[in-house]
């Protein structure tokens, strides 16, 4: 079965809306729960990092490439540099490594 | 009335780096995008209607999978969890008073950045200081996805190959700054490396799509975490 792109999309915005804006309009009070409280705040960690590894592998034309942005990316963050700089790089390092391994 | 203009001024202000770091990332889920057979359309789209790098990321996975829609319900849900925590956090800022119509546009685009720099704002909360910062945010994050879909085929396949990282540096700037402050989250993401490397090659669990293999291993991995490390009050609020 083929699927819709444009049902996709309407579920994605639909969904992440309400995500947002439910604890707007709905929560006045901080949430008790410690169990849960702490569950959504280990969630983006979490999420991220399994989305990020091993994908940035799958991602460049080279594994190694790939490995290499993420030490790279790793190293950067870590030293404090930014979203955009650190992306900056990532970019940079496959580009670099890939005029020599493709 | 002249109060809000001010503040519509400093929050578009306050946008502009944030819209420019946008274009770049966009343009690079627009190549994600792409390859899960979306039109520049289609990507712009979505982006203005999601305003949400990881969540659409997950979700063109789950569209290259021709995934159901209830996985693409899922996925969503869990990949934008954390704004959910970062509303519960907003909801505090806004005046008791506020209307609910600015409550229910400021929910529009809560995003790691509008959050960060709303929440930093002193004392409670003027809806037209964020708009400022949407309008110009909004705008570059949905042009910058079609831009990466139109150009990504025309890019020479090496340069979309190097543009397709920056969403994970991306990833890593958000993750690897709390590792370096707080242990259990260090731990949580080297586990979450591993996990997520082993789930590709393991039996059973590699032959799931990799959007059920993210939903399955975040659940797990986060409900341990906060089952053995529950959070002090403090940290939730400060680091979400």
């Amino acid at each position: 079965m083929t699927h819709n792109v444009y049902i996709y999309i309407a579920i994605m915005a639909g969904v992440t809306y309400a995500i947002r804006v439910l604890p707007l309009t709905l929560i006045r009070k901080q949430i008790k729960n410690k169990f849960l409280k702490s569950f959504l705040y280990y969630v983006p960690y979490v999420t991220l990092a399994v989305m990020t590894f091993p994908a940035i592998m799958e991602a460049t034309q080279s594994p190694i490439a790939g490995i290499a942005a993420l030490v790279v990316g790793i190293v950067a963050a870590w030293l404090g540099a930014g979203l955009f700089p650190v992306s900056v790089l990532c970019c940079l390092v496959v580009f670099i490594l890939e005029l020599f391994t493709v | 009335m002249k109060s809000h203009n001010k503040a519509l001024v400093k929050g578009f202000r306050d946008g502009i780096p944030i819209g420019l770091g946008y274009l770049a990332v966009s343009f690079s889920l627009g190549v994600a995008a792409r390859s899960a057979g979306l039109t520049a359309f289609q990507g712009f789209l979505a982006s203005l209607l999601n305003n949400a790098s990881a969540g659409e990321y997950a979700g063109f996975t789950v569209i290259a999978a021709n995934a159901t829609y209830f996985e693409m319900f899922f996925m969503t849900l869990i990949a934008n969890a954390r704004y959910l925590l970062m509303s519960c956090a907003l909801s505090q800022k806004f005046s008791p008073e506020t209307p609910l119509i600015h409550r229910l546009l400021v929910g529009y685009d809560v995003t790691d950045e509008i959050f960060g720099i709303t929440i930093a704002q002193p004392g409670t909360l003027d809806p037209y200081y964020t708009y400022g910062a949407i309008l110009i945010a909004a705008p570059c994050w949905a042009i910058g996805t079609a831009l990466g879909v139109i150009a990504g085929n025309l890019l020479p396949l090496r340069a979309v190959s190097a543009l397709s990282v920056a969403l994970f540096g991306m990833f890593l700037a958000i993750i690897i700054p709390p590792s370096k402050k707080n242990k259990v989250i260090a731990v949580c993401v080297a586990i979450s490396f591993a996990a997520s490397f082993a789930a590709t090659h393991l039996p059973l669990i590699s032959r799931l799509s990799s959007g059920t293999r993210t939903i399955i291993l975040t659940v797990v991995i986060s409900g341990i975490a906060a089952a053995l490390f529950p959070v002090r009050e403090e940290e939730a609020e400060h680091d979400a």
